[in-house]
């Protein structure tokens, strides 16, 4: 990729073609070597770790629920929305996460249960939003053909802090579910979601409207704002924690690359967050393995970190690792950050990626 | 008339496990089931060209490592998205320590 070439984040667009004759779509990615015996360990599937978070994160949500309803109308009603907020708007897109991988859970069911009412929470449309997640893991920010690119180049800085207002997704993810609830799906949706499971797409959708629709109408009924503050909104006010931590995942890294270490980020994190969270903060080993469940992802991470760059000791660190990418970017947004391999790591491989590596930051 | 192939020992393949197999420039998926009996798919997922043989076998399930689409690899069977298309199975024997599938 010699100069700057204007990226085109549209899935049926300039860079999709491109991406598709240089070979860049569906490609071989780089693996750590891991022994199948180990692997086949780490990948064995338990409901119990699951269940046991299941059960706190719905005590924790009810009982937060349960004591913003008491003290409405006081002050005393912040720190409880403070806390369902995170639980609904963020800790759900962990759990919508894990259970549409199908990880987190031995048993389908309840991943499916969990899976969907995460999604609720999300305001997304569980259809779309598996299809458009499986290609995130084939195409990993590739251009023109990644669905879930966070911050594309050169990167909106505006736009990237509402996200942490949950502003920009609301306005997304609530009409996009109206418009599909009418039976309309976009071009980019088209290209992600096969033909054989577009209906499902518009049935849950509605499904979720009418669940609003609902909502209101009990909050007309009850001539109180409580159903819409817990039910819905959450979506913006609780959504910063999601944000904080999923914007590490890629952002100020390569793209077009086939190597997850070049374009995904390990960042070590607090116990809360990591709860919330469900350990994604070991990002580079899920998108590597991503059949291995998030409860066994430090273990794994133990025993691949010798092949990954050193992963960020903190969000703190990480953002300021960020910020000066971003700025760069601005005026040149081929530039991005190469992370350093550890010297017991295989090298980064010329014929596994096309990017410009003059651009890179080290 | 479909041949019997020689795809490995019984003792290549551990129980609740799977193994690639390639032969004729195609690629299989050996199966050993927890009731330690022997099946064969075709080795790469019907979504994506991912070898199963990376994946999780979970009693008649085998699990693709790539998107975590599920099949029963005792039917073929695809068990919902991401993947939506059945994979192809084939017949197995054990002769003398040796599974056997028949490729047509």
């Amino acid at each position: 990729m010699a100069g700057t070439v204007k990226r085109d984040y549209s899935l049926v667009g300039e860079s999709t073609r491109i991406a598709i004759e240089t070979g860049l779509a569906s490609a071989e990615w780089y693996h750590t070597d891991v022994p199948r015996k180990a692997i086949k360990e780490l990948m064995q599937r338990s409901d119990g770790p699951a269940i046991r978070d299941t059960i706190i994160w719905m005590v924790a949500i009810l009982g937060s629920a349960a004591g913003a309803i008491y003290f409405w109308g006081t002050w005393w009603c912040l720190p409880f929305f403070f806390v369902y907020g995170v639980l609904y708007g963020s800790s759900s897109d962990s759990r919508w996460h894990e259970c549409g991988h199908g990880t987190a859970f031995r048993t389908r069911w309840m991943s499916d249960v969990v899976y969907q009412i995460a999604s609720f929470m999300l305001m997304r449309n569980p259809v779309t939003w598996r299809w458009s997640h499986a290609r995130h893991h084939t195409d990993t920010i590739i251009v023109g053909r990644d669905a879930e690119i966070a911050v594309m180049r050169p990167p909106d800085l505006l736009r990237a802090a509402l996200a942490f207002t949950g502003i920009l997704d609301f306005r997304y993810s609530l009409p996009a579910l109206v418009r599909q609830a009418f039976g309309k799906l976009t071009p980019d949706e088209k290209s992600y979601v096969p033909e054989m499971e577009q209906h499902k797409a518009v049935i849950a959708a509605r499904w979720h409207i009418a669940i609003y629709i609902a909502t209101v109408a009990l909050a007309v009924f009850m001539r109180s704002w409580i159903p819409v503050v817990l039910i819905g909104v959450p979506r913006l006010y609780g959504t910063w924690h999601m944000v904080l931590t999923g914007l590490l995942q890629h952002i100020g890294l390569a793209d077009n690359v086939v190597d997850h270490r070049l374009n995904t980020r390990t960042v070590y994190m607090n116990p809360i967050s990591r709860f919330i969270y469900w350990n994604m903060n070991y990002h580079v080993e899920h998108h590597m393995f991503p059949m291995v469940p998030y409860h066994a992802l430090p273990k794994l991470h133990e025993l691949i970190k010798h092949d990954l760059p050193e992963p960020n000791p903190s969000m703190w660190h990480a953002y300021r690792e960020v910020w000066p990418v971003l700025f760069r970017q601005l005026k040149y947004e081929d530039y991005f950050l190469k992370r350093e391999l550890p010297l017991t790591a295989r090298p980064y491989r010329g014929e596994f990626h096309e990017v410009n590596m003059s651009a890179a930051a080290e | 008339m479909a041949d019997w192939v020689e795809a490995c020992a019984v003792d290549d393949v551990e129980e609740e496990d799977v193994i690639r197999f390639d032969h004729g420039g195609r690629t299989f998926a050996i199966y050993r089931s927890p009731d330690d009996e022997f099946f064969a798919t075709d080795g790469f997922c019907t979504h994506e060209k991912a070898h199963l043989a990376d994946g999780l076998v979970m009693d008649d399930i085998i699990e693709c490592p790539k998107h975590n689409g599920r099949f029963n690899y005792k039917t073929g069977q695809a068990k919902g998205a991401p993947v939506c298309v059945n994979l192809a199975t084939y017949p197995v024997k054990v002769e003398a320590g040796k599974v056997m599938i028949q490729i047509a």
